[in-house]
């Protein structure tokens, strides 16, 4: 299931090349293409994100569990032992700068990916080499607790589907931008005002209601807070969790606008989680398709769309298209 | 007090306290594990100070655990006293612990001697440690015990300072949870007081906060340093004495060694500072460069007086000592 190696002329832009607010984060600058041969250079490593075999199981778990579950089975509940396999043996790698989709039904195991990556939940197995920890020498997964709140706070950002997920609500909305600030040792109010007004003006959020709680925001504008929160220490890679859900199309779509502009002008690499296949198709090169906690299906979003293999994901592709 | 020490000498059999001045005896009772001949005023049937050994090793190994790891809560288990859970029984606890013969106690409440808390406190140790001397004066004493302020005149290092402590833990204004307060401590992850300072800096163009400001211990843990003004912060800051730190109802102990980094948290922008009083000196001893409280007076305006009262009897002294 893992997703094959980029081809050369692949849609997206080269960049990583814009200025880090944390040197942890600039030791991934590769030339493009990043080849085959590059990655195999010893000690070199060329995507931003490797995960491997990325398995997390709630329950106690037993030998059946893996071949008695998945897309074949239609359940992720083991028969055996009950347990529930949320995601098994997911791999993929994510190059810097590019955009990878993850589309599934409810239950398919796509927040969960996200979830173990930025460290709300612990898997169970598998492994994920970040180029920002360690050169990507070492799983993230076996970080200490103190290292994987510096991954969190330096070179990952998420955006949740709820606001109240993301954010709190009851601290105004240059707070909450200010808090990722504040964990990377800003201590000038000034400085980290100026920084997060700046960013929030991008997120077209009013840089007058910086200082409103964003309970009193409408569920677009919370969202435009979280990513503002996500890009406030210029992270390698966001996660972005169908941050578009609960939003009306028009909203969705400015949304959307801001995160294309975002692919656009900072370089960063994200993982686009949706239910939607719509979302994917306008922001991710890539996309992996996920049922029953398995990636049924992987490659360019372009193929997947036009030419869909798995019978899940036909059921898919032609439901937008009705 | 009186009280609940007449009804435990009544339940041993011994013969009744008076409740008057407490100078007549009770001599000639032996107390388990006193060194050398019991005092003239003490009471009959407790262990030398009041706890039992063990209960005083198990406080002394949390203090060593505190020492060691500077402004780190230290779980213990706090014992009953006479006196109720809130009423310092934390601060007491540690004065137990490691008060023997030959020391000088001296202890104050909210800067005054004579508060009923620390007359109480005072008398109990007396009471039921033979050999221990209290003074009213902090130049003699060994330990203090205080709450809520540090005295004007600076410690010595062969000086220990017990603070009790109401709530020991300074993240619980962002955080209601134990466990996550703990993991918050235990990955130094303080974001979220920082935005607390943050949002407090954004509406009200200051930190707002006056007693137990918090503080940065040693680099790595943030600490209440119980609820003293701003103004006695800055002498924790390598003090060349040992601060211990006793929260009885919540059970928790912490300590600042000597010459231990001692930071209050700020920002480049908008620094520290210690309470300001406009210029005014106290009304009664004439000191400048004290803490100060204020006081009605008979016209129905206020006064201002020094809140260590020892140190304005002493300044007060010397004042009437320089008039001719």
């Amino acid at each position: 299931m893992t997703a094959q190696p980029l081809p050369a002329a692949q849609v997206g832009q080269t960049g990583h090349d814009h200025p880090h607010l944390h040197p942890h984060t600039d030791d991934q600058q590769h030339p493009h293409p990043a080849g085959a041969a590059l990655a195999s250079r010893p000690g070199h490593f060329a995507p931003a994100l490797r995960v491997d075999g990325l398995t997390k199981l709630f329950g106690r778990g037993c030998p059946e569990c893996i071949t008695l579950t998945g897309p074949e089975q239609e359940t992720n509940t083991c028969s055996v032992c009950g347990t529930l396999v949320a995601c098994a043996n997911v791999s993929f790698d994510l190059r810097p700068g590019r955009t990878i989709g993850i589309v599934g039904e409810s239950g398919s195991g796509k927040t969960t990916v996200l979830r173990c990556l930025y460290g709300d939940l612990t898997p169970t197995h598998g492994s994920a080499n970040l180029a920002g920890y360690r050169d990507g020498g070492r799983s993230i997964f076996e970080a200490s607790s103190a290292e994987r709140r510096r991954i969190r706070n330096f070179t990952l950002g998420m955006v949740y589907q709820h606001a109240w997920e993301g954010l709190n609500l009851r601290i105004s909305a240059g707070g909450n931008v200010a808090e990722r600030l504040l964990a990377a040792e800003w201590r000038r109010i000034g400085q980290i005002r100026e920084r997060a007004a700046s960013l929030l003006g991008r997120m077209e959020v009013p840089v007058s209601r910086m200082d409103d709680f964003p309970a009193h925001f409408s569920g677009g504008m919370q969202q435009r807070v979280q990513i503002a929160k996500a890009l406030a220490n210029g992270p390698s890679v966001v996660l972005l969790d169908e941050m578009t859900s609960g939003l009306d199309v028009s909203v969705q779509a400015g949304v959307l606008d801001l995160v294309q502009e975002i692919q656009r002008d900072e370089g960063v690499a994200m993982i686009v989680v949706s239910h939607d296949l719509g979302v994917v198709r306008l922001l991710c090169e890539r996309t992996m398709v996920m049922k029953n906690g398995r990636v049924v299906e992987a490659g360019l979003t372009d193929q997947i769309l036009e030419d869909p293999h798995h019978p899940y994901t036909q059921l898919l592709v032609s439901s937008i298209n009705a | 007090m009186h009280t609940t020490m007449s009804d435990a000498n009544g339940t041993n059999g011994a013969h009744h306290e008076n409740g008057a001045a407490g100078a007549q005896g009770l001599a000639a009772a032996p107390v388990i594990g006193a060194a050398g001949a019991p005092a003239a005023d003490h009471l009959e049937g407790y262990n030398y100070a009041f706890l039992d050994e063990l209960s005083k090793k198990a406080v002394r190994r949390a203090l060593l655990k505190g020492v060691a790891i500077p402004g780190y809560q230290v779980p213990f288990g706090s014992r009953e006293l006479p006196i109720a859970r809130g009423w310092g029984t934390g601060g007491l606890q540690i004065t137990l612990s490691l008060i023997g013969p030959g020391d000088v106690l001296k202890v104050i409440d909210q800067g005054a001697d004579e508060g009923v808390n620390a007359v109480n406190i005072r008398r109990l140790v007396e009471r039921t440690s033979p050999g221990v001397q209290t003074t009213l004066d902090t130049a003699d004493a060994t330990v203090i015990q205080t709450r809520h302020r540090i005295p004007e005149q600076p410690l010595r290092e062969d000086q220990v300072l017990v603070l009790q402590v109401p709530q020991p833990e300074p993240l619980r204004n962002v955080e209601w949870r134990e466990a996550e307060t703990r993991r918050m401590h235990a990955e130094a992850d303080y974001s979220r007081m920082w935005v607390a300072l943050y949002e407090d800096v954004v509406q009200n163009g200051r930190v707002t906060r006056y007693a137990g400001y918090p503080v940065l211990v040693n680099g790595r843990h943030i600490m209440a340093p119980s609820p003293i003004p701003k103004w006695d912060v800055p002498k924790l800051h390598m003090a060349p004495h040992l601060s211990l730190f006793g929260a009885g109802r919540e059970k928790r102990i912490y300590a600042v060694p000597p010459l231990t980094s001692v930071v209050p948290l700020s920002f480049d922008d908008y620094p520290f500072a210690v309470e300001s009083f406009g210029g005014r000196s106290c009304a009664r001893c004439g000191s400048l460069n004290t803490y100060l409280v204020s006081l009605p007076d008979e016209r129905g305006g206020g006064i201002y007086i020094c809140s260590d009262s020892n140190w304005c009897d002493g300044a007060l002294a010397a004042r009437e000592e320089a008039r001719p």
